[in-house]
């Protein structure tokens, strides 16, 4: 059957794509948009490595269809930094090194922000719990963490 | 593959009446996408249900609150009042993956997957909760605890689907609660869980009961044996034993590397008693 033509925003630029009816939404962010910020780890909702949010509210790319973001809002990787001013979470992140091989981050980065959204001042166990469904395999989880608190603060400050 | 999102209950039923295939319904896609991409399933025709309005609200009705099948889990722990009649059932559905998860899956996915550990039938079930259907014939309400009927079977008919969920109204000094085990402390799958709903007379008395056990059979049972071994006390010592003792009594479980039959028929006591407890500590306080 023919393509879905789709329309939606993402990182507040209106998009068009077309897409088959199994193609996810990474699918389509990665192959057809060219914005491979967004990484593939499991393709099952287990890693979070794919994080992006819809409306507003952080889900897996992977576990989202191409076809149900017509006239949504889409936030990923790609539109953390505003042109070569990176994000305080980004920031924080090099700062700490919370990243070795990088392919988690960009999904803890958006995660975080979304967090931080939510609770400009989370407690260890507040960002652990909310971050649980990110994994990463390289450095572990305390300078993700502290890198986290440490954007918090700084953001805090305005 | 076809993608429907109608935005009518009616328009889902006849998309899904009409299917020659398979066709699935689409809520939060937490479990449909996976198994699409594992090809355990491969359908003709995906009805995202979505686009209707009544499966993505939470309201009051008769006293008590309706629940659209398609209400994600992080809509549910944003809703302070419905988390206040039923914390029970919020946390169950709380508990299904991670943050990312929580902003998609809901309660009519966990029940259609069918799976005999979902989190969020237990507790749906200990709250008496009946499931609102839609089908080529019209609607009818059927009890959560007879809409699984084994490990991915349902009682829906074809071309029927879960349009929403009836928790009933919320007398004073009620509670309910949930617990589940899982080897580690977030993101897994139940081996055992279990939902409790009471409710207390003004001396603290169980004047009503619903127990729940999940993962411990084919189905997600309803343990009346369990309500009425605590129904006329204070869940004090002897009567946290019957309830024990009634829970074990029903477990029929399976012997996998996730739990043993016996390690899954202790937990289920001990997840039925200790749900119990914080259920009459809620209603206490309610």
């Amino acid at each position: 059957m023919a393509k879905h033509h789709i329309e939606t925003t993402v990182n507040g630029d209106a998009v068009e794509f077309l897409c088959e009816t199994e193609d996810t939404l990474l699918d389509v962010l990665r192959d057809t948009l060219n914005m491979t910020g967004s990484k593939e780890g499991c393709a099952s909702g287990d890693c979070g490595a794919c994080s992006v949010t819809l409306d507003g509210r952080l889900v897996c790319s992977c576990l989202v269809l191409g076809c149900e973001v017509a006239g949504r809002r889409i936030e990923t990787i790609e539109g953390l930094a505003k042109g070569e001013t990176l994000h305080p979470l980004q920031q924080k992140f090099l700062e700490h090194a919370a990243l070795q091989c990088g392919i988690c981050t960009p999904g803890f980065l958006v995660a975080s922000k979304a967090l931080l959204e939510r609770s400009p001042d989370p407690s260890d166990h507040e960002i652990r719990f909310w971050l649980a469904g990110n994994l990463c395999r390289c450095t572990g989880y305390d300078k993700i963490v502290s890198a986290v608190k440490d954007a918090a603060a700084t953001m805090r400050k305005g | 593959m076809r993608y429907e999102a109608p935005d009518s209950v009616e328009g889902a039923v006849a998309l899904l009446s009409a299917a020659n295939g398979e066709a699935r319904v689409l809520a939060g896609g937490t479990d449909l996408l996976v198994q699409m991409r594992a090809d355990m399933v491969d359908p003709e025709l995906i009805v995202d249900i979505k686009k209707i309005a009544e499966t993505r609200v939470v309201t009051e009705e008769k006293g008590g609150w309706r629940i659209g099948a398609a209400v994600t889990g992080a809509e549910l722990k944003e809703h302070a009042r419905l988390k206040k009649a039923w914390p029970g059932v919020v946390e169950a559905a709380n508990l299904i993956g991670s943050t990312q998860v929580q902003g998609r899956a809901t309660l009519g996915g966990n029940l259609c997957n069918g799976s005999p550990a979902a989190d969020s039938v237990p507790a749906l079930i200990a709250a008496g909760a009946v499931a609102t259907l839609a089908g080529p014939q019209g609607r009818r309400d059927l009890p959560v605890e007879d809409v699984m009927l084994g490990p991915r079977k349902l009682a829906l008919k074809k071309g029927e689907i879960v349009v929403s969920f009836l928790l009933p109204p919320r007398a004073a000094r009620s509670s309910d609660a949930y617990l589940r085990f899982i080897p580690r402390t977030e993101m897994d799958i139940a081996v055992v869980g279990a939902g409790v709903s009471l409710s207390l007379d003004g001396a603290g008395t169980i004047t009503a009961a619903r127990v729940s056990l999940g993962a411990v059979a084919a189905r997600i049972l309803l343990v009346s044996e369990a309500a009425q071994a605590i129904i006329g006390s204070r869940l004090d010592e002897p009567a946290q034993r019957r309830l024990e003792a009634a829970a074990r009594a029903v477990c029929r479980p399976i012997d996998d590397k996730r739990g043993t039959i016996e390690f899954r028929t202790d937990v289920a006591a001990v997840l039925a008693r200790r749900a119990a407890l914080i259920a009459l500590d809620r209603a206490r306080t309610s």
